[in-house]
């Protein structure tokens, strides 16, 4: 799997990937914070969507700026910007989506100079009538927005082509979840999370090809031999950026066979209607995903989603990666627990900073939790 | 029933009375606070059997059309202010805790969660909702919140989206808000089952613009040198253009007020004795340790004259019209101090600094509060080289009293009114 260890190698070290992959296509870099970017309007003007995931090491200059009791995605983030590791970037684009990013998108342009920076004042509520006239209204006013700071008119027919590569994209993941769900062995949680992320990451035309080739390949792929036993889990929480938590489960008796993650099912699911006007299409889109705590849909739509995910895969369980300091996640929490339990679904709570707790400490957790599976 | 509201009015009574003795000293004559919050709670407490209904709504929310609908508005961050007060705070969360809500959470949401399901805290819990009504205007947070108790109480929710103003606000927004304004007039027809009167709700809009106006009035008084009031009384007498906002009781008390700050202009009376640094207050206040840190600050001759958290119940004045009521509310609902980017927060401090002529900046990082308080950094930069006053940041929790650590907080006012004292002897 050739194309597999390359986007591997990417995903070990983007910013590389990104200056070199600019200074050869000459396209310019906008940088985004959460699965609620509109990206595929950004692929459309010609520039590279570059999803932003901060560091967790040796934060100092984010502490000027943020307390303590913000969360590590948004200090780490800030970190990155501020120790000028980002100068690649043309311009950033912030879509709305809690608190700590809201006011991080302020901190941020007061701060960091040298690119354009758009706020994409998302609707909270997604159910009403004015709230969808509204979502489309910001999408055409974040067409101009942008189109204006890369400098080109963003026409329907580039809007349709970004579309079309979005929809291939989505469409190949999802038979990748499949795949996964139904032969955990064939992948190994690590390189499903390097795919994933790839996909922030890469340019997206290439991305796609490679992805088919992966997908292709994995298609034919007689399974490996069923580690029998295995308990098949759900993730549920924001961000995940440990690749390293897959092999633990892995190596705990777990697999990871679905999940509700920002990083994961929540950034890819929904296809875009192509017969449909393109900006209807990606509003249509962003109303019906997935929704993320931050946003208001009904009253039980997470949990409800999280048991149809679990009852779709299968599973056994459901683990919650809970960032610390993430407030939408954590006032869910209590009341989706609730309904798992409703269904004796049983779960697990990991409360989580920007570094994992100690291997050994992790492994010990998991492998209890599967016991009782 | 009867025997449990009359419960009821005891404890709120005891709650009142115990909390803030030294206010409702001060007006013999006329109505006090104290008559006023108990007429509220009692009428709410009572709401079930005078066939009144109910609402639950953030203290940023369009109460206007409620009260034009007869519905007795109930505001749970007010009652999270007399949780902090009674220091009742951290047990409250402490369940809260216990039910699965992390410890990170806001305070005022974790005890009122908690609070709902054993009718505990100080005034042994609020009235039920028939409906909840958030406006998002001041955070994320109360979104959260108020699904919850949405999920829990099992009524009607209606969310006021206020998309937040970074830079400007846009007129897409402007669309979406006010239209969400006529959502809001169904909602309420619907669940209170009678048309809505637009008659009624121009003389509440005109009650509420007039209450806003003397709050403002009532905060100007401290301009003066010395300041008839520190923001501690703020604080207090804030209630009731929270609670009772678009009535005349808020007009007839804050004349009042206004009055009585004016009459101790006149005589020279300062809040403290020998106001010699005047200071300015940033966030929510420390409901536990009100009366410790305003004695606190006295001990040093300093008064704090103003802060950014009561202000903000005037601070919209500029975009109310009562004649376009409906479209201007929409315009200054989204446009409240916290819904705007820093920058343009921080220049409301600088014009706080120079009206009230402060030589210090005391911000209390709110662990409770992210929108409120992520920011305050730059503002502190900003305000340090546009006026080069000291600034203070205190880290405290607005309602949990467990994270309070009174000797280093005291250790920091000593230092911090060092160096006022220092900078202004000069």
């Amino acid at each position: 799997m050739k194309k597999l260890t390359e986007l591997k190698k990417v995903v070990s070290n983007p910013y590389a990937y990104v200056r070199k992959y600019k200074k050869q296509s000459g396209k310019k870099v906008v940088g985004y914070f959460c699965s609620y970017a509109p990206e595929e309007l950004i692929w459309a003007a010609g520039a590279l969507p570059l999803r932003m995931f901060g560091t967790s090491e040796n934060i100092h200059l984010a502490d000027t700026h943020l307390q303590s009791y913000c969360c590590s995605l948004v200090r780490g983030i800030l970190e990155e910007a501020l120790a000028n590791r980002l100068d690649f970037l043309d311009g950033v684009v912030f879509p709305h989506t809690c608190d700590s990013f809201q006011r991080l998108s302020d901190i941020w342009r007061l701060n960091i100079t040298g690119q354009f920076h758009i706020d994409v004042v998302l609707p909270v509520k997604l159910d009403t009538p004015s709230a969808k006239r509204y979502l489309y209204d910001v999408l055409e006013k974040f067409r101009k927005d942008l189109g204006d700071a890369l400098g080109v008119k963003i026409t329907d027919k580039m809007l349709a082509k970004s579309i079309k590569t979005y929809n291939k994209i989505r469409r190949l993941i999802a038979t990748l979840y499949e795949l996964r769900s139904k032969n955990p062995q064939i992948l190994s949680g690590a390189d499903f999370h390097a795919i994933i992320k790839a996909a922030m990451i890469m340019d997206r035309d290439y991305f796609l090809e490679a992805l088919s080739e992966i997908v292709g390949q994995l298609k034919k792929a007689k399974p490996a031999k069923a580690t029998g036993g295995a308990k098949r889990l759900v993730i549920s929480g924001s961000v995940c950026s440990h690749p390293d938590i897959y092999d633990i489960i892995e190596n705990s008796g777990g697999v990871v066979v679905g999940d509700d993650l920002c990083t994961g099912y929540r950034y890819f699911e929904g296809i875009m209607d192509e017969k449909k006007p393109p900006l209807k299409a990606i509003t249509k889109r962003y109303l019906d995903r997935i929704i993320c705590p931050a946003k208001h849909f009904q009253l039980k739509e997470r949990g409800e989603n999280l048991i149809r995910t679990v009852k779709k895969s299968k599973a056994d369980g459901v683990v919650f990666l809970l960032l610390k300091f993430c407030d939408p996640h954590a006032f869910d929490y209590p009341y989706i627990k609730e309904m798992l339990e409703a269904k004796k679904i049983p779960c697990l709570l990991l409360d989580m900073e920007a570094e994992l707790p100690p291997v050994g400490q992790l492994q010990t957790r998991f492998e209890t939790f599967v016991q009782i599976l | 029933m009867k025997k449990s509201i009359s419960d009821f009015l005891k404890m709120v009574l005891i709650f009142l009375a115990g909390k803030f003795k030294k206010f409702t000293m001060r007006f013999k004559k006329s109505k006090t606070m104290k008559d006023y919050m108990m007429v509220y709670y009692s009428d709410a407490k009572s709401a079930r059997l005078t066939g009144r209904k109910v609402a639950w709504i953030t203290s940023g929310g369009p109460v206007e059309p409620l009260i034009a609908m007869n519905v007795i508005p109930i505001y749970p961050e007010n009652h999270g202010a007399m949780i902090g007060a009674s220091k009742m705070g951290g047990s409250l969360c402490e369940k809260a805790e216990a039910m699965g809500y992390s410890a990170d959470l806001c305070s005022y949401a974790r005890s009122d969660i908690s609070c709902a399901t054993i009718n505990g805290g100080p005034i042994g819990g609020l009235p039920k909702p028939d409906m909840l009504v958030c406006c998002n205007n001041i955070c994320g947070t109360v979104l959260k919140w108020y699904e919850v108790q949405a999920r829990y109480f099992n009524v009607p929710l209606f969310i006021l989206d206020t998309p937040f103003c970074h830079t400007e606000y846009t007129n897409e927004a402007a669309k979406y808000v006010r239209a969400q304004f006529d959502e809001y007039i169904v909602f309420l027809e619907k669940v209170c089952k009678k048309k809505f009167d637009f008659e009624r709700l121009k003389e509440v809009g005109h009650l509420s613009h007039q209450g806003q106006l003397l709050w403002q009035a009532v905060l100007d008084t401290a301009t003066n040198k010395p300041s008839p009031m520190s923001a501690f009384d703020a604080f207090y007498h804030l209630a009731l253009i929270v609670t009772l906002r678009g009535t005349q009781d808020v007009i007839d008390y804050y004349t009042q007020l206004v009055a009585y700050m004016k009459n101790r202009i006149a005589r020279g009376i300062g809040a403290v004795p020998n106001e010699k640094y005047r200071l300015l207050w940033d966030n929510i206040p420390i409901w536990h340790r009100t009366r410790w840190l305003s004695e606190k600050f006295a001990a040093h001759n300093a008064c704090l004259v103003a802060d950014t958290y009561t202000t903000a119940w005037c601070g919209a004045l500029k975009y109310i019209d009562e004649n376009r009521f409906l479209d201007s509310a929409a315009e200054a609902h989204a446009r409240i101090y916290l819904n705007i980017g820093i920058d343009e927060m921080a220049k409301m401090v600088l014009e706080m600094i120079d009206k009230y002529d402060v030589d210090g900046f005391v911000l209390h990082s709110n662990r409770s509060c992210k929108p409120y308080s992520f920011g305050q950094l730059d503002i502190q930069r900003i305000v340090e080289k546009e006026r080069g006053i000291p600034c203070l940041m205190l880290e405290a929790d607005m309602t949990d009293e467990r994270s309070f650590s009174e000797s280093q907080i005291s250790t920091r006012i000593d230092a911090f009114m060092e160096i006022i004292k220092e900078r202004k002897n000069k």
